[in-house]
């Protein structure tokens, strides 16, 4: 039984279509990621599931059960919430253990649970602060703690690491992993940043205009993009038209190709003109003006490199041409 | 160049400044001791507690009392609810005519006195509504309402909208959140709306003249005394005892607004 189901699912707020018709199941135990562009409708939907939404059509079920008429509080499914939402007149045990004191448990009982999901978060001694007194890193991880103490079945996290900068973010990323891998709930968390959703979920929706366009596991995402949208979105993938693809290899659809894949010839099938060049360190990034397509190249150091303006022409294995769907 | 010490001209100035706002304030404490009766005369030829005595024996300074407090705290609880309500719709959803209505709340305070007072009087006259206690508490909850609203409204837009939404996530029905949550978010502000209020509502006149009637609040009182006086010190300690029913929940609502500046529930 999947945790969560969504059964041609929608969100309509008036003529605007924030969810439309989404089909999806998410399985127990899952780190799942919702991508794509704000506004695509991954956050509405993550709201679907935590219940601060209603769907307008469709039918969402978690494990099973349907949750359309259920509020917020009477599901088994805990959010951290982008801007943390820590209760600011509470210190930070007390912030963790409310779930508990409104579940009814005894002073004693949930100060022990708050210190052990503070423990497990490595903010053990921390209790008796405020929140204004911690910094992003640390709300962050008492907002983790004050989802995880309750043991939902399904953890929402909602840009758990947009307000963290670079450093703290990798950090968090791989202890989110590990937390998710220890605790064995499904996690379903809500970014815009590629890199973050292909690093680390298990399987990744790609949203956009209130639709998923491709769900797979993150080597499907980026090495097999569906649609022209998904291969620039999630890979920066060269998108070649359909016009170009059907004089190359004769079929009528778009296709992607990575820029670490494509190579430099002297005789290759599809000829370019270089339009720029950047040192990225491990690789220097080639852009060119193929019969009037933009194309990007990554060239690795030990290739010799063209210089602007050089006419070259292009060449790739026949596997990393990828062919895709038309539209969206 | 600038130099940390203020120049002794500018010390001067300030203490001018000062001399002027609160030199008339003593005098009125200084004439509520003074052993002359009938005019004010400087400097007073003696001084005496009499006239505290004098005050208290005074049944008619008991009935202006008991009724000012009561329409102040009447005129306050209503503005407290009303003006919290008011703000958590105005600051906490969308609706047509939402700006509107924040602009019509805070109308009356901008309103002169003597408008809302005459337009309240027609109004009672019109509807043929007698003029009793619950006259005047209209007419004062109508700038009351917009304290407390102003108060309210900023701390709710302060105050960040998930917490709301995580309280429920964690389990609160809306009760529960209202209580754990809400309220004492929400706290201060209200009590300090709420002292600012009753004490414009305590030394309010203008708008009291149009719809007491016969009735008098203290300030009204007062007036009345200054037109004809009779025992002129008894006035003076009136006046002491309304300066301090009205400072105290000012310097209340100043302490208690300190240090809160800090946007509650925005933990970034």
């Amino acid at each position: 039984m999947p945790a969560v189901s969504f059964d041609h699912v929608s969100r309509h707020f008036g003529a605007v279509k924030a969810v439309d018709d989404v089909i999806l199941d998410i399985a127990e135990g899952e780190f799942f990621a919702m991508l794509g562009p704000s506004g695509s409708g991954k956050t509405t939907c993550l709201r679907l599931i935590a219940g601060f939404e209603r769907p307008t059509g469709g039918d969402i079920r978690i494990f099973g059960e349907p949750v359309a008429d259920l509020p917020p509080y009477k599901r088994q499914v805990n959010t951290v919430f982008q801007d943390y939402a820590l209760f600011p007149h509470l210190n930070v045990r007390d912030n963790v253990a409310y779930g508990l004191m409104i579940a009814g448990r005894g002073k004693r009982e949930r100060h022990a649970e708050a210190e052990a999901a503070l423990e497990m978060v490595r903010l053990g001694g921390y209790g008796s602060r405020k929140p204004s007194e911690l910094s992003g890193g640390q709300r962050q991880r008492v907002a983790l703690a004050r989802a995880l103490v309750n043991k939902p079945r399904v953890l929402l996290l909602d840009e758990p690491l947009g307000a963290l900068d670079l450093k703290l973010r990798e950090q968090m990323q791989e202890e989110l992993k590990t937390l998710q891998r220890q605790l064995g709930i499904t996690f379903v968390f809500v970014t815009h940043d590629q890199g973050e959703a292909l690093s680390m979920a298990d399987r990744v929706a790609v949203f956009n205009d209130g639709k998923i366009i491709q769900v797979g596991s993150p080597e499907d995402i980026y090495f097999r993009p569906e649609v022209p949208f998904v291969a620039d979105f999630v890979g920066s993938s060269n998108v070649l038209p359909e016009a170009l693809v059907a004089r190359l290899t004769g079929e009528t659809c778009p296709a992607a190709i990575r820029p670490e894949r494509l190579r430099l010839t002297s005789e290759g099938p599809l000829k370019a003109r270089v339009t720029g060049l950047s040192f990225l360190g491990l690789s220097t990034r080639v852009s060119f003006d193929a019969e009037g397509t933009r194309l990007t190249a990554l060239l690795p150091q030990d290739v010799a490199r063209p210089r602007e303006g050089d006419e070259v022409a292009l060449s790739w294995a026949p596997e990393d041409l990828h062919l895709m769907r038309a539209g969206a | 160049m600038h130099s940390d010490r203020a120049s002794l001209k500018l010390k001067i100035a300030a203490a001018a400044g000062l001399l002027f706002l609160h030199l008339p304030i003593a005098l009125i404490f200084v004439y509520a001791f003074t052993t002359e009766e009938k005019s004010f005369q400087w400097p007073p030829p003696g001084y005496t507690l009499k006239w505290f005595a004098a005050t208290w024996n005074r049944p008619d300074v008991w009935e202006a009392m008991a009724l000012s407090l009561k329409v102040a705290a009447i005129s306050t609880l209503l503005a407290m609810i009303l003006g919290t309500l008011c703000a958590a719709a105005v600051s906490r959803t969308k609706f047509f005519g939402r700006e509107s209505i924040s602009l019509l709340v805070i109308l009356p305070i901008a309103l002169p006195g003597v408008v809302t007072g005459i337009a309240l009087r027609s109004a009672f006259s019109i509807a043929e509504v007698p003029f009793s206690t619950w006259t005047i508490v209209l007419g004062h909850a109508t700038f009351c309402v917009v304290i407390v609203y102003n108060n309210a409204v900023a701390r709710f837009r302060r105050t960040s909208g998930s917490l709301i939404e995580a309280s429920m996530d964690l389990g609160a029905n809306l009760f529960q959140t209202l209580r754990h949550v809400i309220l004492p978010n929400i706290a201060t502000a209200l009590v300090v709306g709420g002292m600012l209020a009753f004490a414009l509502s305590f030394d309010e006149v203008i708008v009291t003249t149009f719809t007491a009637g016969q009735q008098q609040t203290l300030p009204i009182w007062m007036l009345e005394e200054l037109v004809r006086p009779r025992e002129r010190p008894v006035t003076n300690v009136v006046a002491m005892v309304v300066v301090l029913v009205t400072l105290l929940p000012i310097l209340g609502a100043y302490y208690l607004t300190r240090g809160t500046e800090a946007v509650a529930g925005q933990g970034k």
